[in-house]
């Protein structure tokens, strides 16, 4: 086999793997402030995609879509958050789980009502869908550069965001002790409520900048769902390094198995999990023993 | 007052006598639903919901997994059939044993963690198995399923008994969740069942009175993965065919949503729970092919509101007017 076409198939694992790493931050800061593990999130990712068809549909542009499908599904987080999920605080931790597990039914057969059970075509703009040549050898297609080129800024900002501002702060502490931090005067409700929005809208962002390369259905996040929470568990829960290393991780080992052996391809991920398992148990970056 | 009294006093006697009660009930049960198949699906869901609660409500263990459990059963019930002997009691006897088997191996791997983590790791290995059967086409038929499951007679002692007829198929059915009731009721009540219901209670203190409580929950994981396994051999035979669907993460869903409705920690709750679900599953289905948001609805609603179920829900209203009432 060429090495060059080895290079390019690392290079879609890469992508790949940032749509992962996107969905596992936004799964992991919500468990790791909340302890909520969102169930709805696989839909959540199918609505950005829906919400960039619905944008695109009216309005044609890319990059209104761009960033109208993280602000609804955003949105849309923050209102479940506080009409569904706040009430379950303080019950036991399998409440929000259950919630979420039954909330991403309705999300599905909302979509199901409003667009049909069919696959829905998303082109991605004309702007992003040539190849990037580079050193004259590889053409890389230029939507998935775009990927990993947001993903990676999103990265960035994340942690800025939370090495930097007060807000980051108070949500850092709130992961270690939430208890200590409400005793401090900071009101971890309102901060619950706006870290749950922003990993809603991760999840957005993640189902927009899918739709291109993977096709748009009402069941796309259901599969998605299950590979996230891999990623996740491999990384450690709540830890956004590892969410990042694993996701890579991920993408490239089903990239590479793709390449070599495609009938291992779907499982390939589960066997990695139960490898990283039985020599970290609590993941790579995770903390033995948070909230079991 | 006299019709709460006897209302109050109904909960009591079903609550207290949960087996007499059930026996009682499935022998009318065929007769009162729209049809007989309806029946013999809503004990078959009711039998792994039943065996799911093991886990759930009597360990305290949320599993999303185990649609392996029931998928290993059903396969290996049609395999056996299929390839290796024709006969319904070592095809279902093998369900029930692989569904064990199923479970003592990914229960080995997941055991160790508690609360969420546990939830995750049950389902990721599910999804791990569902993924091997859906690519090992000689074995399992992949995509199309696993088909033509042949219908074999039950024989005793020499006398064989036709029960392909949808009301003695129900009663064939019958006699195996009534057994496991018997074995079930007998488990829980002995020793070991104590011993589950510290673990879910308290799993510290259990382990500081000496329980080596990992072993204690993998053992009721291992009873809970073989009944979900005997149940998943009943679906195979009811159905003459398994679908590579019953392996899929959603049917883990499903039981969990009807143990859920139903309520947890007790026999009647899962019969409630796959009965309402499979009910609602029809009547709505005929009315609109997204009848699943009803369903999402409810279930949300329960979780929100209704916590204990709809069988728990019913015990806490009627010890409540007996305390009010005084």
């Amino acid at each position: 086999m060429e090495w060059t076409a080895i290079v390019m198939q690392l290079f879609t694992g890469l992508s790949l793997g940032m749509l992962y790493v996107l969905l596992a931050l936004g799964l992991s800061i919500i468990f790791g402030l909340l302890t909520v593990v969102n169930f709805a999130h696989g839909a959540m990712y199918m609505w950005g995609a829906y919400a960039g068809v619905a944008t695109m549909a009216i309005t044609g542009n890319f990059w209104l879509a761009l960033i109208i499908a993280p602000l609804v599904v955003g949105g849309y987080g923050l209102i479940i958050e506080k009409t569904m999920i706040r009430p379950l605080y303080g019950r036991d931790i399998n409440y929000p789980l259950l919630l979420t597990f039954g909330l991403q039914f309705i999300m599905i057969e909302i979509i199901r009502i409003f667009w049909g059970t069919s696959d829905h075509p998303f082109q991605a703009p004309d702007s992003l869908n040539m190849p990037i040549e580079i050193l004259g050898i590889f053409a890389f297609p230029a939507y998935r550069v775009f990927i990993i080129v947001v993903t990676s800024a999103i990265c960035i900002a994340l942690w800025l965001f939370l090495e930097k501002t007060d807000l980051g702060l108070i949500i850092k502490a709130g992961t270690r002790d939430s208890l200590m931090v409400k005793a401090l005067g900071i009101d971890m409700g309102r901060i619950w409520w706006m870290v749950f929005g922003i990993g809603s809208a991760l999840a957005g962002l993640a189902g927009i900048l899918a739709a291109p390369i993977r096709s748009v259905f009402p069941e796309m996040g259901i599969a998605m769902l299950v590979e996230c929470f891999v990623v996740v568990v491999v990384g450690g829960m709540g830890s956004l390094q590892g969410a990042i290393l694993s996701g890579i991780i991920m993408g490239e080992a089903i990239a590479i198995t793709t390449l070599f052996y495609p009938q291992m391809a779907d499982i390939v991920i589960f066997l990695v999990m139960a490898i990283v398992l039985l020599i970290r148990p609590s993941g790579l970056f995770g903390k033995a023993g948070l909230l079991e | 007052m006299q019709k709460q009294g006897w209302w109050k006093q109904l909960v009591e006697i079903v609550s207290k006598h949960p087996l007499i009660f059930i026996f009682l009930f499935f022998l009318i049960f065929p007769f009162i639903v729209p049809y007989k198949a309806l029946a013999t699906q809503i004990i078959i869901w009711g039998l792994f919901a039943l065996g799911y609660n093991i886990c759930l409500g009597y360990t305290g263990m949320l599993s999303f997994g185990h649609a392996a459990y029931f998928g290993a059963g059903a396969y290996f019930t049609g395999i056996v059939l299929i390839r290796f002997w024709p006969n319904i009691w070592v095809g279902l006897l093998g369900g029930f044993l692989m569904g064990g088997v199923m479970a003592f191996i990914l229960g080995y791997l997941c055991i160790k963690r508690r609360g969420i983590y546990f939830a995750m790791l049950t389902l990721a290995f599910a999804q791990l198995v569902y993924f091997i059967a859906f690519q090992w086409v000689d074995l399992t038929g992949g995509d199309n399923g696993l088909r033509n499951i042949p219908a074999v007679s039950p024989s005793f002692f020499g006398y064989s008994l036709d029960i392909h007829q949808p009301l003695r198929f129900y009663f064939f059915v019958l006699f195996f969740v009534i057994l496991s009731l018997l074995a079930l009721n007998r488990i829980l009540q002995s020793p070991f069942g104590h011993v589950l219901q510290a673990v879910r209670e308290n799993d510290q203190r259990a382990k500081s009175c000496g329980y080596e409580t990992n072993n204690v929950r993998w053992l009721a994981f291992v009873i809970s993965g073989s009944i979900s396994g005997l149940a998943g051999g009943l679906y195979a035979l009811y159905l003459h065919f398994v679908g590579i669907e019953s392996m899929y993460w959603t049917t883990s869903g499903q039981v969990v949503m009807m143990t859920l409705l139903g309520g947890m920690g007790s026999f009647i709750g899962p019969f409630i729970g796959a009965g309402v679900f499979l009910y609602l599953e029809d009547v709505l289905s005929g009315l609109t092919s997204n009848w699943m948001i009803f369903l999402g609805a409810i279930f949300v609603l329960c979780v929100l509101f209704f916590p204990a179920g709809i069988w728990g829900t019913i015990k806490e209203l009627s010890t409540r007017r007996k305390n009010g009432g005084r």
